[in-house]
């Protein structure tokens, strides 16, 4: 409690010295939380987002099909049973065919998936709903990269070439009936999106498809010929791309740390060497030397407090207003799931991490350079003498 | 009604030509192929920007066997591909390495050219494919040919329906288009330059065009052609393609 006491009055003490500490410290706390909850916002859109455009609650895969084998998906495909069936009127799946094609858009080659899509489907926020309201068979929707990459319009017509179920080649003009647009790169680019009974038709495979999307009240998982591929699965990817952004983001952030924890570092040290005097009193009136570590190591420590008060001063309104308005990324196009306007999330466990972190390593590095008072004679310390 | 002018029209074109499309396509086959031959070539791809020009030394015994082997550019030179019945494999001196072309990877385009392993690779006649019908004569180059349309008549075809036009006097194609299912037309070949080579007429050049995209196709110029040459076992091996 003493050691308490004193520290509270030897920072206020110290005046401009413990607030230019205590404020980078504060900086460098608030911009942690900062960072990662931004990156935990990004998550958990990204998620939201993948979830409603491309993946659903899971998908069941035809057993030969492989997303990143090109060579597997002509033969990824299998007719519905009756199981099947029954999920797909429950509205618990909707089923895609997808098959390789080559569009022409103005002559120039640009390779594509051409998916089959329920017009019906509820599932995916796809606009699959568009192809019902079209006078052309031959329609499609596209994403607006895909529209953008092959410069198309809606009502614009592109030459699509692909082969049928026994490797005939055949092409047909198609038309553009809507362009969606989407934070989901896998759902858009290179993707020409049409009926899937047109699709059906022109492979020649009635009633088939290659892989079913669910939502979260499909339960049957083990079907013959389909493998069920979960959340946990299908957002592999997007996961380690978070948690790689978080790993290169420790390194600034780190930085930042060490650089405050520097600060306090110095005035730890200078206050030892001025303060031996003090020190020297401190254990002639009956503290031991430990105990005079640990109030050196509380007041340096007791930054860190400091530092987490004054940054929620001025960070939670910062924070509040950015979970508001959020933070504009314009539109970019990495080809990667980020939302164009991207809004922070700040969970409990997050602060109280960030938290505990900073008030660690700021009792570490003030405990370092105390440790030196543990050696020191006390006699020459209350006569102010160099050690 | 239907019958008797479909019966008037085959009598029609038969009587015109005095043969029938098969005894056309199968006259063609007897001019074009050989035991054996031996051709060297070379092949201009024509892209958006730029073309390239590789020359090669191929040896083929009748359609099931041929080994060829690129010369240059200094970048292609030293790749080999065999093609034994209906395998193929390639051997890239880079990797040193003998990949098999199989399945689907057949579909992907030769060297960045307008045509695909699948077209070098079938060699099924065409009389067992397609059902023929001459449509007419027309002029091509001054040179009076045969129209022929053929039509599949097995499922597993690349092309729904093809239409070749035939030097009538020669027997020697002059120009094919390949069509999709849809009628859509999709890949046109130019051949000219014919010369009579060892009794055979033969098309020295050919220009073979994806029809669906930009660009002048792909040219294929036969500075050598030797039929029924002295071929060595060996080279249709695998061995032969790390040589």
């Amino acid at each position: 409690m003493i050691a308490l006491k004193l520290a509270y009055k030897n920072l206020l003490g110290a005046g401009l010295r413990t607030w230019l500490n205590v404020t980078i410290l504060s900086f460098a706390f608030v911009l942690i939380i900062f960072y990662n909850g931004l990156l935990d916002g990004w998550n958990r859109q990204g998620k939201r987002d993948t979830i409603n455009w491309q993946t659903g609650q899971g998908q069941l895969w035809h057993s030969e099909y492989d997303p990143f084998d090109p060579y597997t998906i002509a033969d990824s495909h299998a007719p519905l049973s009756d199981i099947v069936l029954k999920e797909i009127h429950a509205g618990n799946l909707s089923p895609i065919l997808i098959t390789q094609a080559t569009a022409y858009p103005n002559g120039r080659v640009q390779n594509a998936l051409l998916k089959g899509i329920d017009p019906n489907q509820k599932i995916l926020q796809l606009p699959s709903a568009d192809l019902n309201n079209v006078q052309e068979k031959y329609s499609a929707f596209i994403g607006s990269r895909m529209a953008e990459a092959a410069k198309l319009n809606v009502g614009d017509w592109v030459l699509v070439r692909w082969r049928d179920k026994n490797g005939t080649f055949d092409a047909r003009e198609i038309q553009i009936a809507a362009i969606f647009k989407c934070d989901v790169p896998a759902a858009d680019n290179g993707q020409i999106y049409i009926s899937l009974s047109v699709l059906q038709e022109m492979m020649g495979l009635e009633n088939e498809a290659s892989i079913l999307v669910s939502n979260e009240n499909f339960s049957q998982k083990n079907i013959d010929q389909w493998v069920f591929k979960d959340l946990d699965f299908l957002l592999e990817d997007f996961e380690k791309l978070i948690a790689s952004k978080k790993g290169g983001s420790m390194i600034m952030q780190g930085l930042l740390l060490i650089l405050a924890l520097l600060a306090i570092f110095d005035t730890q040290v200078l206050s030892i060497f001025r303060r031996q005097k003090e020190i020297g009193t401190y254990i002639a009136l009956g503290l031991t030397r430990w105990q005079v570590v640990g109030i050196f190591t509380v007041e340096g420590g007791a930054h860190s407090i400091l530092a987490a008060l004054l940054g929620a001063v001025y960070g939670i309104p910062l924070f509040i207003w950015l979970g508001k308005v959020g933070i504009s990324f314009g539109t970019p196009d990495m080809g990667i799931t980020i939302a164009e306007t991207i809004y922070p999330y700040y969970s409990v466990r997050l602060v109280i991490i960030s938290l505990l972190i900073v008030v660690f390593a700021a009792t570490v590095v003030s405990f370092l350079p105390a440790r030196k008072i543990a050696k020191m004679k006390p006699t020459d310390a209350l006569k102010g003498k160099l050690q | 009604m239907k019958y008797i002018v479909l019966i008037i029209t085959a009598l029609f074109s038969t009587l015109v030509s005095g043969q029938t499309a098969d005894e056309i396509i199968k006259k063609v086959d007897q001019n074009m192929s050989a035991e054996n031959r031996i051709i060297e070539s070379s092949m201009t791809i024509h892209g958006k920007r730029n073309s390239r020009t590789m020359t090669s030394i191929s040896y083929s015994v009748g359609d099931k066997q041929s080994f060829t082997e690129y010369l240059s550019p200094a970048r292609e030179k030293g790749t080999k591909m065999l093609k034994l019945e209906d395998k193929l494999w390639i051997y890239s001196p880079s990797t040193d390495r003998t990949i098999q072309i199989s399945g689907h990877m057949l579909r992907q385009s030769v060297m960045g050219s307008d045509f695909s392993y699948e077209d070098m690779m079938d060699d099924r006649e065409l009389t067992d494919l397609y059902t023929s019908k001459i449509l007419n004569e027309e002029l091509i180059d001054g040179r009076k040919a045969f129209v022929l349309e053929l039509i599949a008549k097995v499922d597993d075809v690349a092309y729904h329906s093809r239409k070749i036009w035939v030097d009538a006097e020669r027997f020697v194609p002059l120009k094919e288009d390949l069509f999709a299912k849809s009628g859509q037309l999709l890949k046109r070949t130019t051949l000219s330059d014919i010369q009579k080579i060892q009794g055979k007429w033969f098309p020295m050049k050919m220009v073979y065009k994806d029809m669906l995209k930009q660009g002048d196709g792909t040219e294929l110029h036969i500075s050598s052609i030797k039929f029924n040459q002295q071929i060595p076992e060996y080279i249709f091996t695998k061995a032969a393609l790390k040589q």
